[in-house]
């Protein structure tokens, strides 16, 4: 701290002239800086330098801004998240549901090749309308007169017999289906091949099998098809399954009650069933709204005349006779 | 040797009161920011020993025009009367106690305030908002503070050495 000289005066004189050159100086660059242009080109050769330092000022609001930022960022990406999971969740469930289409398809197809087999022509119509009421249980198809539907096909979806068709209008036509109180379908078990009829009680997955004899060889579990009887339903589709068996009032019957195998409160589409027509053309069958399906024109020999006759007819024909 | 030890600071404070000075603010708060470079060129001039004088001001006013954009020469000038003034009163300064230092540098930053308005004026330069004449009472507060923070940066490393 004692180290602090007294200047002398001629350091004072020195000094005061050292301050007027410097002030000088600066007025001039002022001056230059201010009036001329010249200096600006080394002005921007010493920004350049200056990049660094600016830079540096600049760091602190960048950094906070940058905070801030990601504050936010961590706001959204938390709120993406949440919205992500709940369109994943969607996805998901629309994804199960895809599946069980794409199952559902595939037993349609099976059917398809399976009716193929036995010579029958099957139409896909979807349904328009459904009706399950206790007393009434109908559907509406997008399909009527128009499409070749007449009263009295069968009905069925991937599981089984869903019922037949009562009525149609140019575009529409009606199906009773199983389940309606007013419906019967003769069929048999396919263990014992026992023939009873189940009728329809007004409930979707339910089935009444009334008045079976004591003695008849039927158990719960069984599985009953179509017998055929009657002409209205052809052979060997399935309807439903024996949930319980009891006896009635009277103890002389039992009275089953039987799951429907077909799906009639789900689904979109149907297959009418057309009984002794011959396949289509493919070609023919696609242009008529006739689900394709993989089989050949003519199929080994017991192809009967009619059918090879639609067959080998062109296509517009065999479209135009329903 | 022992300004070897400290001759970090000198460089170290000048850019930061170069950054402090460069430092975005908000609006508001503009008028108030203290004109740090004058801090501490005043402190290396009165504490210095006597090596810091007017070129040494000069220059660093002249890289303040640089990094601040001002007019090349402006704040060299305004640094140099600074540093002038006060090598002319150092040695009554250096044993002041420190809030009288305070309140010359006070006067200091006001008289250069004055002299900024005179360039301003003789230049033909829009003159600062009034609220501007505030920052010399900050920046008057700001050296207690600030004078024995550089002190003991500066004297720490001579007692460590």
């Amino acid at each position: 701290m004692s180290y602090s000289p007294a200047a002398p005066r001629s350091g004072d004189v020195a000094g005061t002239l050292r301050l007027l050159a410097f002030l000088a100086i600066s007025v001039g660059l002022l001056v230059a800086d201010h009036h001329g242009e010249w200096l600006s080109r080394a002005r921007a050769q010493a920004n350049v330098a200056m990049q660094p330092l600016w830079w540096l000022a600049g760091l602190p609001s960048r950094l906070g801004r940058n905070v801030r930022e990601d504050a936010v960022t961590r706001g959204l990406l938390a709120e993406d998240n949440h919205r992500l999971r709940n369109e994943l969740l969607v996805a998901n469930a629309r994804l199960a549901r895809m599946q069980a289409d794409a199952a559902e398809n595939q037993r349609l197809r099976a059917m398809l090749d399976a009716t193929d087999d036995g010579r029958m022509d099957v139409q896909l119509a979807p349904i328009l309308d459904i009706d399950l009421d206790p007393t009434r249980q109908r559907l509406t198809l997008r399909a009527g007169s128009r499409e070749g539907v007449h009263v009295g096909q069968s009905v069925i979806d991937a599981g089984g017999v869903l019922g037949q068709i009562i009525g149609t209008t140019p575009t529409t036509s009606t199906v009773l289906l199983l389940t309606d109180p007013d419906h019967a379908i003769p069929v048999e078990v396919v263990r014992t091949g026992v023939r009873l009829i189940v009728y329809g009680q007004g409930r979707a997955d339910l089935l009444r099998l009334p008045n079976v004899p004591l003695s008849s060889d039927v158990e719960p579990g069984d599985v009953l098809v179509t017998s055929g009887l009657g002409g209205r339903f052809p052979p060997g589709f399935p309807v439903g399954r024996i949930a319980t068996l009891a006896p009635d009032d009277s103890r002389a019957f039992l009275v089953g009650e039987v799951m429907p195998t077909a799906q009639i409160d789900r689904g979109r589409d149907v297959l009418l069933l057309r009984e002794g027509r011959g396949p289509l053309p493919a070609v023919a069958r696609r242009a008529a709204g006739w689900t394709a399906v993989g089989a050949g024109v003519a199929r080994g020999g017991d192809v009967d005349p009619a059918t090879a006759a639609a067959a080998a007819a062109p296509a517009a024909p065999a479209e135009a006779a329903p | 040797m022992r300004r070897a030890r400290n001759s970090w600071v000198l460089p170290v404070s000048v850019l930061l009161a170069l950054l402090l000075g460069l430092l975005p603010l908000p609006e508001l708060l503009q008028p108030l920011r203290p004109y740090w470079l004058a801090l501490v060129v005043a402190y290396w001039v009165i504490e210095g020993e006597g090596r810091q004088g007017l070129g040494f001001a000069f220059g660093v006013g002249l890289l303040a025009d640089l990094a601040f954009g001002s007019l090349l020469g402006e704040q060299a000038m305004r640094l140099v009367i600074l540093a002038f003034i006060l090598q002319r009163f150092r040695n009554q300064l250096r044993f002041f106690p420190v809030p009288q230092q305070a309140l010359a540098i006070g006067g200091l930053l006001l008289n250069d305030r004055v002299v900024n308005a005179a360039v301003h004026l003789a230049m033909g330069i829009p003159q600062l908002p009034w609220s501007y004449w505030l920052a010399p009472l900050i920046g008057m507060l700001l050296w207690p503070p600030l004078f024995v923070l550089l002190d003991s940066l500066r004297l720490s490393r001579r007692k460590a050495g």
